[in-house]
């Protein structure tokens, strides 16, 4: 009598799952937070979404991992929520994949109703002056993967050895990162997370002295409260704002008046400078923010092949008509400041991919709330079905954490409605083979993925690892240590 | 402040109860044999005080806290006073982000006082809170993050609202954000 009741009810409930909703098959490019907010979002919205997360590194949240400084782990706890979106049944992680080379773009369009790109920014602004490829110049970008540990700059070896100076172009907060970590007491950075090439290089580092220069005036500094108190009161360390550069102009007053931002940062600046001691103690480690200076060019040691000065012009605030902002303007002054090590910290750019449409100006995907556009014969733009961007590849390099939140959520809203519109209905009539598809793409071309039970190894090896030096972790830096420890 | 107010409170227990409860270590001990385990060695943060089962004087130890989401629609909770109103969000499922779980390194619990006579019984938020709020999308006069707003008496009768994700970001004419 039990078997023939249990046997009813698999025949009962097998009838019930032909009512649940058709699966909707999304595939999401990058894992960071853009990726699994959007993720999130999407599996809370949508019972009957499969989601697969791709990423082509082999541990997943991107500039969580790669990009907060490693004295910010607070910053990083945000990856127990998206860990917990991970574990869903719904969702899947696949790491070792990568767009372009593992998979196509069109490849993914073809196994997934939903294709969400969301891998962000991976290149660099360009300065375009002279002296730019000289040794010892690097992009903020590149010196945080590689304090970070990433693999595709573990063996950069920047020279800290060779110089008393660094130079920062740019004051916003990645640049503030950059000179803290060369600035910080290294005990302090001992127990933290940071690569342990990068702790080594830093324990030897000469460079005492460090400049962050802006092209605008304290005003327009694009760092926040935050980070500049914490920097402000690093141990030990000898803070340079000259007051000349604290004077505001009417439109200086407006653009405070408008931002609290903006207001809260300049009183920290005043405050600063104010309290700025008389004589200097030698061998004190010094942070100079330099401001109305733009980078002309650089210049080479003795060598020829590395950076020795850089060549900065003065320059003066202009109201811009279009924008009402205030822009930098040269005077034709200059003035050379010796360094050995450049950092470059104005601004990430995306990297196109085969298939998608992209604003070459502006690095991002052109896309209309989340949907991508591209533009046909006579230039009318259309809507590319079932293709979506979220993240910086959607909004440019900037925001916080945060931002992200808001804008998976356009995104996924823009997804549902066209969902509910009947635009993601495959056009053969057949569903798509999303997961399945992939996963027979994968096999077929030999690549060994790793899902995300494979980074929770790697991750409990850093950990133990950490343990024993007391740090949160020590990371493992290179593609030929991380592969092999997703095994056992 | 919190160690009076706790103690208050197991006095108040005890005396309902009519047995004794003791606070060995910092740990507070109830009839009810609910160990409450230290968060980051923190005894008396916030997160710690769990609900405080006690039939009878439950009514009196919580307030009453309305959620207001960016739909206008409204749920009523109560909870226990010492509580954050983010742990509390989260108890009763309210959509209330926490990406940093109350270590004020985020502005995702940002939550509005819709009343100004509630936001100003609440404590001044601090200079680390303030540069938090900087962040927060949607701020307006009476905001505060959520982690910070702790339940006391005088906030009976709360409503807060959960900010509506608004356009800052949009791509056309967007105002760059810091990172």
């Amino acid at each position: 009598m039990g078997q023939f009741l249990l046997h009813g009810w698999k025949l009962i409930s097998r009838g019930f799952s032909s009512l649940t909703p058709h699966p909707l098959r999304v595939c999401i490019v990058g894992s960071g937070p853009a990726g699994f907010y959007t993720a999130e979002k999407m599996l809370k919205a949508h019972e009957g979404a499969e989601v697969d997360i791709l990423d082509r590194l082999p541990t997943p949240f991107g500039l969580v991992r790669s990009g907060v400084a490693p004295d910010h782990p607070e910053t990083k706890i945000v990856v127990n929520q998206f860990s917990r979106v991970a574990a869903n049944e719904r969702c899947s992680f696949f790491g070792n994949v990568k767009l372009g080379t593992t998979v196509s773009l069109s490849d993914l369009r073809e196994m997934y109703d939903v294709t969400v790109l969301a891998y962000g920014a991976e290149s660099d602004r360009y300065l375009g002056v002279p002296g730019e490829d000289l040794g010892g110049i690097y992009s903020a970008r590149e010196f945080v993967w590689w304090y970070n540990g990433h693999p595709d700059c573990s063996n950069m070896a920047p020279d800290l050895k060779s110089t008393d100076t660094a130079v920062v172009l740019g004051q916003g907060n990645v640049a503030l990162d950059v000179a803290r970590i060369l600035l910080r007491p290294i005990n302090e950075l001992e127990t933290t997370d940071i690569a342990e090439h990068a702790l080594t290089s830093l324990r030897e580092s000469t460079i005492r002295k460090v400049y962050l220069v802006g092209r605008r005036g304290p005003v327009q500094a694009a760092c926040t409260a935050k980070e500049l108190r914490e920097i402000l009161g690093v141990k030990d360390l000898h803070i340079h704002i000259q007051k000349a550069d604290l004077a505001t102009s009417p439109a200086d007053e407006e653009e405070l008046k408008k931002s609290r931002i903006q207001r809260r940062v300049y009183e920290l600046l005043s405050k600063a400078a104010t309290s700025h001691q008389q004589h200097d103690i030698v061998g004190q480690r010094e942070l100079h923010f330099m401001f109305f200076r733009k980078p002309d060019r650089f210049l080479p040691s003795e060598s020829g092949d590395t950076v020795s000065r850089v060549r900065l012009e003065k320059t003066c605030l202009k109201e811009n008509g279009a924008s009402g902002k205030q822009v930098a303007v040269g005077t034709g002054q200059f003035e050379d400041l010796k360094c050995g090590l450049v950092l470059k910290s104005i601004g990430y750019k995306s990297v196109p991919v085969d298939g998608l449409p992209f604003d070459e100006y502006r690095g991002v995907v052109p896309n209309m709330k989340g949907r991508v556009l591209s533009w046909d014969q006579a230039g009318h733009a259309i809507v590319e079905q079932g293709l979506y961007v979220a993240g910086w590849l959607k909004r440019g390099p900037t925001g916080i954490i945060a931002t992200n939140l808001y804008c998976a959520e356009e995104t996924v809203a823009s997804i549902l409605e066209d969902f509910k519109n009947g635009l993601l209905t495959p056009a053969s009539g057949s569903p798509k083979p999303g997961r399945r598809g992939l996963l027979q793409a994968l096999e077929h071309k030999n690549v060994r993925f790793v899902p995300f039970s494979g980074w929770e190894k790697i991750d409990s090896k850093e950990r133990m690892e950490g343990k024993l030096r007391n740090k949160p972790r020590k990371k493992i830096t290179t593609w030929e240590e991380l592969l092999p420890a997703v095994d056992g | 402040m919190f160690l009076s107010r706790l103690s208050r409170l197991g006095l108040r227990i005890a005396k309902d109860s009519g047995q004794f409860s003791t606070i060995k270590r910092g740990y507070f001990s109830r009839h009810f044999s609910h160990n409450l385990h230290p968060v980051n060695n923190c005894f008396f943060c916030t997160t710690t005080i769990d609900n405080i089962h006690e039939e009878g004087s439950e009514q009196k130890e919580t307030i009453s806290v309305t959620f207001v989401d960016k739909d206008g629609e409204e749920k009523l909770i109560k909870v226990p006073i010492g509580m954050s109103m983010l742990e509390a969000a989260h108890q009763n499922d309210i959509d209330l982000e926490g990406a940093c779980e109350g270590s004020l390194a985020c502005s995702t619990c940002h939550v509005i006082i819709m009343d100004v006579d509630y936001y100003k019984k609440l404590e001044e938020p601090t200079d680390e809170e303030n540069d938090m709020l900087d962040l927060a999308f949607g701020l307006t006069e009476t905001s505060r993050l959520g982690c910070q707003v702790i339940a006391k008496p005088e906030l009976d009768g709360m409503r807060l609202a959960l900010p509506a994700a608004t356009r800052n970001f949009a791509v056309d004419g967007y105002k760059p954000k810091p990172h």
